[in-house]
């Protein structure tokens, strides 16, 4: 495809603090295809979250700011657009939905009231066509007894329910971007699994794509066909899904991999679960070089003078490594 | 993740609430609060005497048509009997006509100086909740200076300053209406604004709000269709201890004779007249104290019962 739909080049997202500059998000490169399921994997505070906020500007702005880059949205920087404008594109265009479905519905609404307000807000609909769409989404979202539903408050809902909810809202404009940032990482394994069933079964009837935002490898294996690893602010590695669980080249992806449980393996010679020593470093004063140099166990002397360019390794994958 | 513990806890208790037939349970935010008010016992007794008086005051003089100013000398300080309930005063005045008339103007007093309380403070409120930084540093400068004013000097000196050039625009009767109000009611937003303040501090980082944001939500939208409504608990509860408020600094400018002409009855300023006679007719500070009396102490405990009844954080 010639132009991808949402293509990131070069964000940088900072956040001013008493004690300096917070380097959040840190030269960001980001390309999303129509109808693509794109993984964004990495620990937290690497800057996943911030990436995905800054799609949608809901950085608020001082502290935060654009210290340089690009948002090009079917080619149209959103970076200078001001709060009305991006206010035609978000769930029109781009939706997001969040972590925390217990306290992202307004406990004073019920969820038809809440949906409806989408709708209406960004399609010329009176009340009562609203409140009908709003019955229709919460049917697509697999809700039981929508026509009764739309009249209940989000307490009445359990946790996966109201993330069904949340994706009713998200969708209820058809958007052709839909930015999940964890929106399982709240909810147990069964729920889990029905609300990424739901996901694709979404993308499937509206085509849109994904940027499904996580810290389970596992989720971006099942889901997504491209995926993006960042570290400290910085994407590290990216590649179709296959190469990247065949192949991973950079030492922290061969860490993320590593560190996943696996039944199979628990009971045999690897009885210990591997993980990646050390935390992530503080984005204040990164270190020169690349930045996982301090917890990698390939390290060499060169790896602390310059940060290391991403660069093609095979057709569409990128590693920013040396090695 | 701290805020999903209490969340979590209300979407369990509330699961009875869905499986049970539900034409019987009230669900609404609404309907919950009136169930949890109504186990106050207080409260909902304080609610009956007040709606009471209040129905007292509203349909008094068609159930009591005795003028406020029949003077009958040949009646004076007399107790309660058959022609004058509550008894008359030192010029054979009827004061249960007096004091249902007082009481339109004290009652009305409150409710409106609440008024202007509340939607100063609520303007003030969320206006520095909104805009951290200067303009919120500078509207709890403002809140903080109002609070450590003297309230009671300062009420006097007001009226007293601006009694006559308003009564000259207004009317004596509206004039003095306005300006108790406007007075009291500037002079109580503060409490108001700080808890609108505080509520707006916590909800504007809320998920729902950041997810409504996110949703094309303008800043305006926000404000006043999903922060607000989740602040308005506390508010309500504050806007009735200010009914009870404005009412005592009503009677109290009346007692010392700032508020309304002489010639118009108010409960404060019907103590007023009566003070003088407290041993020989003590009936009439007696009914006029009592009214006063039962308005404050319902509407605060209603209050107490609002306070309960409207906390998010309670589940049952």
């Amino acid at each position: 495809m010639a132009e991808p739909l949402l293509d990131i080049r070069g964000l940088k997202t900072w956040f001013k603090t008493d004690d300096g500059m917070v380097r959040a998000v840190d030269g960001v490169d980001l390309a999303i295809d129509r109808g693509e399921t794109v993984g964004v994997v990495g620990e937290s505070g690497c800057g996943k979250t911030v990436t995905a906020r800054s799609v949608l500007k809901l950085i608020d702005m001082p502290p935060g700011r654009f210290e340089a880059g690009q948002i090009l949205w079917q080619g149209r920087d959103l970076i200078p657009l001001d709060d009305a404008e991006m206010n035609k594109i978000r769930a029109r265009e781009i939706a997001i939905i969040f972590q925390e479905p217990m306290t992202s519905l307004n406990p004073v609404y019920t969820v038809g009231e809440q949906i409806a307000e989408v709708i209406a807000l960004h399609q010329k609909l009176n009340a009562k066509q609203a409140m009908a769409g709003a019955a229709e989404m919460l049917k697509l979202v697999n809700i039981p007894n929508p026509e009764r539903r739309v009249h209940d408050y989000p307490h009445q809902f359990s946790g996966g329910m109201r993330q069904r909810v949340m994706i009713a809202m998200a969708l209820s404009c058809q958007p052709k971007l839909l930015i999940a940032d964890e929106p399982t990482t709240a909810l147990d394994v069964t729920i889990q699994a029905q609300i990424l069933e739901l996901m694709q079964e979404m993308k499937e009837r509206f085509g849109m794509a994904i940027m499904l935002i996580t810290h389970a490898m596992g989720v971006v294996a099942e889901t997504t066909q491209r995926v993006v690893v960042m570290y400290a602010g910085k994407v590290v590695e990216e590649a179709p899904v296959g190469a990247l669980f065949g192949n991973p080249r950079h030492p922290y992806t061969q860490g993320l991999i590593r560190s996943i449980p696996r039944v199979d393996r628990s009971a045999g010679r690897q009885a210990r679960l591997e993980s990646i020593p050390g935390t992530v470093p503080s984005l204040l004063d990164p270190p020169p070089g690349c930045r996982f140099a301090a917890r990698c166990k390939y390290v060499m002397p060169a790896c602390t003078q310059a940060i290391p360019p991403l660069k093609e390794v095979a057709p569409g994958h990128k590693v920013a490594c040396i090695l | 993740m701290a805020g999903s513990t209490p969340a979590s806890l209300s979407a369990d208790a509330a699961a009875p609430v869905v499986a049970a037939p539900r034409k019987s349970r009230p669900t609404t935010p609404a309907g919950e609060a009136w169930r949890r008010f109504r186990r106050h016992r207080l409260a909902v007794a304080s609610g009956v005497i007040l709606l009471t008086l209040i129905a007292a005051v509203a349909i008094g003089p068609f159930v009591w048509p005795v003028a406020i100013n029949d003077i009958d000398f040949a009646a004076k300080l007399q107790g309660p009997s058959w022609t004058h309930p509550l008894g008359t005063d030192d010029l054979g005045q009827d004061l249960l006509a007096r004091l249902i008339y007082g009481g339109r103007i004290s009652l009305a007093v409150g409710l409106a100086a609440m008024i202007v309380a509340v939607v100063v403070g609520v303007l003030v409120g969320a206006l520095a909740g909104m805009s951290s930084g200067q303009v919120d540093a500078v509207l709890m400068w403002l809140t903080d200076l109002f609070l450590s004013l003297p309230l009671l000097p300062l009420l006097l000196l007001l009226t007293y300053l601006f009694r006559d050039s308003v009564k000259s625009v207004l009317g004596p009767e509206g004039g003095a209406f306005v300006l108790i109000v406007v007075v009291i009611g500037g002079l109580r937003w503060m409490q108001v604004a700080r808890l609108v303040r505080a509520q707006f501090l916590s909800l504007r980082e809320k998920e729902f709000v950041e997810a409504a944001r996110a949703l094309g939500a303008s800043k305006v939208r926000l404000v006043v269709q999903h922060i607000l409504p989740n602040a308005l608990g506390p508010v309500i509860v504050a806007g009735t201890i200010d009914v009870a408020a404005a009412i005592i600094a009503e009677s109290t400018l009346s007692f010392l004779g700032l508020g309304f002409p002489s010639d118009i009855p108010t409960w404060g300023s019907v103590v007023r007249d009566a003070k003088d006679y407290l041993d020989i007719a003590p009936h009439w500070v007696l009914f006029p104290g009592a009214a006063i009396f039962l308005a404050v102490i319902t509407i605060n405990f209603i209050g107490d019962g609002l306070r309960d009844a409207l906390d998010p954080r309670r589940v049952l």
